[in-house]
């Protein structure tokens, strides 16, 4: 029962930046936009966060404080890095693949020549602890509290309000209705006065918002506040693009998507603790590929009945009809 | 005066391709412009002296821009063969580094002698790389799932089989060294003898190959269904050409390019006696890969077009590295490089409206002249607009 709850304590701080991240790349491509680039904004969130964190870890503030100010930073970070997207994307009509991969080389790169002319590290490292040991009253709580509020983090509350709002914006709101009536069908919904370039930008820019402050919470829930040029985010832009099209771009089942991959990953890198999977004697590096052979055999399976935005990936042109 | 110069500006945009070279010039000079400018931010004193360096450094060490350019040669071909046929191969990079351990396992595994040892871990490279471009192929094909995500996910399968296969094997790794073994002499590809490069024989067989690729697909039926697959996939399933198995074929030959670019550059020989090229598994993704993107684009994916863009990239990091004796780091080039792909994404957009600009300037700069003569010019820039408009 202790791996049991290990495992769930572990698996919920991976999860959250990828569901937030791909309930982000979601709202992108239902406005039409393929965001590949959101292993880069995550990035560059991460940095922006963990640097603003480096300034002011040595002041008296409590950590939770610092969180939350970390991850508006994040936030618009990511939305000023997904703004070179939509510009490219829906002003200038470029390959949007193709920019988002310029994207993502942007930031490494840079992160990594700045990191080694300032800091002379490959990133940056803070000292601060984001780790709740237990939240009071509701850890109290028996099975559950152990479950998800306990030996947690902020980040793991913060990931399930922003899911909420995700799914009434989406369901429930107008703005929802247009933004992925512009995904299906950018030319019906101009002509019915929507404005289909503003809804890109918006499509974009919540992906920005939402790829930033994942990013940050991966470097606060994965890599315990760091944040590295080298091996950056570790593909989970990618693997959140898995995880949306896993979740047929419907945010609660992107929940469970984003749940399953964070625990296939978690399974990899705390094999040793299990002692049933440590006796069959596999190496650890197969348990370290399992997330990637995972996605490609989910994509396998889903890909034929795939319920694309059908306009996702072609630049928006008036004249085009 | 004025007449002559105009008239020669209509005649150069009337070259094909032209539109395409200049688009490639207009994205490299905003790249390198944005890397002055990051320059000047990190150290002011500097950047002068170290913008120096990028843009001319490369050329006092040409024998080794050119062995720098062979693997991103082989990956930019890889990337820009299947951009003909609308297939986005981002996974040069997995492909690339599984060419490199085909070849390094038949370099320690395999007892051949003289120079079939190398030509067989050339070719062990490729079949190597082939392998890993054939499955996003046949996931494409067959299961239609989008070839980008499944290259990015075979780039870190690839990646993480390799080192753990390379780490597992004590005749290849040494593990005090955490790197591979020195490869024996017999598996280097020979040298071309300019003393204190490494430049080797794998670039003469990287040119060879990009003319080959040409010919394919300039002069044979693959390659037009393969361009014409890639400009409009229905109506070139309506003329009866086979999609499903021409996109199979471009991914194993893009993937076996990509693996040749590997074993090309694990192979080639040492300067220094008893040496080698090393690996170190140390769980990132090839590089070289994704260089190999921004080739294909400034090349405009043409097979002649990647030979030079990827001695110019390759020129760049030559000189971003001699950049470092003025303070800068060598990642100041990967920097420009996004900058380049980032803008060579719409130079044609940038391109038409600089042209509109400049018509616009010479026109109102005619009307002070003149009304006789700027009907002229309008009538002749219209033309220019039109044939700009024909080549994009």
């Amino acid at each position: 029962m202790d791996t049991v709850y290990y495992l769930i304590q572990n698996m919920l701080p991976v999860s959250i930046p990828l569901l937030l991240v791909a309930l982000g790349g979601m709202y992108s491509e239902i406005s039409g936009v393929v965001n590949i680039a959101l292993e880069g904004i995550m990035l560059f969130g991460a940095f922006f966060g963990a640097l603003f964190v480096f300034f002011v870890q040595d002041s008296s503030m409590n950590p939770q404080t610092i969180l939350l100010l970390g991850m508006l930073i994040a936030a618009l970070a990511g939305l000023i890095y997904s703004l070179l997207l939509s510009f490219a994307a829906v002003n200038m009509k470029a390959d949007q693949v193709i920019t988002g991969t310029s994207l993502n080389m942007l930031i490494p790169a840079a992160i990594l020549l700045f990191s080694r002319m300032f800091f002379n590290s490959d990133g940056i490292t803070t000292s601060i602890n984001f780790y709740i040991r237990e939240v009071p009253i509701l850890g109290q709580i028996p099975l559950l509290g152990q479950m998800f509020f306990q030996r947690t983090y902020l980040t793991v509350m913060i990931g399930f309000i922003f899911l909420i709002i995700a799914v009434i914006v989406f369901y429930k709101t107008k703005f929802g209705l247009r933004i992925r009536s512009c995904g299906e069908h950018p030319h019906a919904a101009d002509s019915v006065g929507i404005n289909v370039y503003k809804m890109r930008y918006a499509g974009v820019s919540i992906s920005g918002i939402l790829a930033g402050i994942g990013g940050f919470f991966y470097s606060v829930g994965v890599m315990d506040g760091n944040v590295s040029g080298h091996t950056g985010v570790a593909g989970f832009g990618f693997l959140a693009l898995a995880v949306m099209i896993f979740g047929q771009w419907k945010p609660i089942k992107i929940l469970f998507a984003a749940l399953f991959f964070a625990f296939l990953r978690t399974l990899a890198y705390s094999i040793s603790l299990i002692p049933i999977l440590d006796n069959l004697g596999i190496n650890q590096t197969y348990y370290k590929m399992l997330p990637y052979i995972a996605t490609m055999v989910v994509l396998a399976f889903t890909s034929k009945k795939s319920r694309a935005p059908k306009a996702e990936g072609i630049p928006y042109d008036k004249s085009k009809r | 005066m004025q007449n002559k110069k105009r008239f020669s500006f209509k005649n150069l945009t009337q070259i094909s391709g032209f539109s395409s070279f200049s688009s490639a010039l207009m994205a490299i000079l905003l790249g390198l412009v944005f890397g002055f400018i990051v320059m000047l931010i990190a150290i002011p004193g500097n950047a002068l002296a170290g913008f120096q360096h990028v843009v001319l450094g490369g050329f006092n060490r040409i024998a080794d821009v050119f062995y720098f350019a062979t693997p991103i040669l082989m990956t930019g071909l890889a990337v820009g063969f299947a951009f003909k046929m609308g297939l986005f191969n981002i996974g040069a990079s997995g492909q690339y580094t599984m060419g490199m351990f085909f070849a390094l396992y038949v370099g320690f595994m395999w007892n051949l002698s003289g120079s079939m040892h190398w030509i067989a871990a050339i070719l062990a490279g490729m079949l190597g790389g082939m392998l890993w471009g054939f499955i996003p192929g046949i996931f494409k094909a067959l299961l239609n799932v989008n070839e980008v995500i499944t290259s990015i996910m075979f780039n870190y399968i690839g990646m993480y089989l390799v080192d753990m296969l390379i780490q597992g094997n004590s005749l290849m790794y040494i593990s005090t060294k955490a790197r591979t073994n020195y490869l024996p002499s017999d598996v280097q590809i020979p040298s071309l003898g300019i003393s204190g490069s490494n430049v080797n024989f794998g670039i003469v067989f990287a040119i060879i190959i990009s003319i080959i690729l040409y010919i394919v697909l300039q002069k044979t039926t693959f390659g037009y269904e393969l361009k014409a697959t890639g400009f409009n996939k229905n109506a070139s399933k309506y003329a009866g050409m086979k999609g499903k198995s021409n996109i199979i074929i471009t991914m194993i030959i893009a993937g076996g390019l990509a693996g040749l670019g590997g074993a090309f550059a694990i192979l080639a020989p040492s300067a220094i006696e008893g040496s080698s090229m090393t690996y170190e598994p140390i769980n990132i993704i090839a590089a070289n890969g994704f260089t190999g993107i921004a080739v294909a684009l400034l090349g405009n994916s043409h097979p002649i077009g990647i030979i030079f863009s990827s001695v110019f990239i390759s020129h760049i990091q030559r000189g971003g590295t001699l950049a470092s004796l003025v303070g800068y780091k060598p990642e100041i080039i990967d920097v420009v490089i996004a900058v380049i792909i980032y803008f060579s994404a719409f130079a044609m957009i940038m391109n038409s409206a600089l042209a509109r600009f400049v018509k616009n300037r010479l026109k109102k700069k005619d009307s002070d002249h003149g009304a006789s003569e700027s009907e002229k010019t309008q009538i002749d820039f219209n033309e220019v607009n039109y044939k700009t408009k024909e080549a994009e």
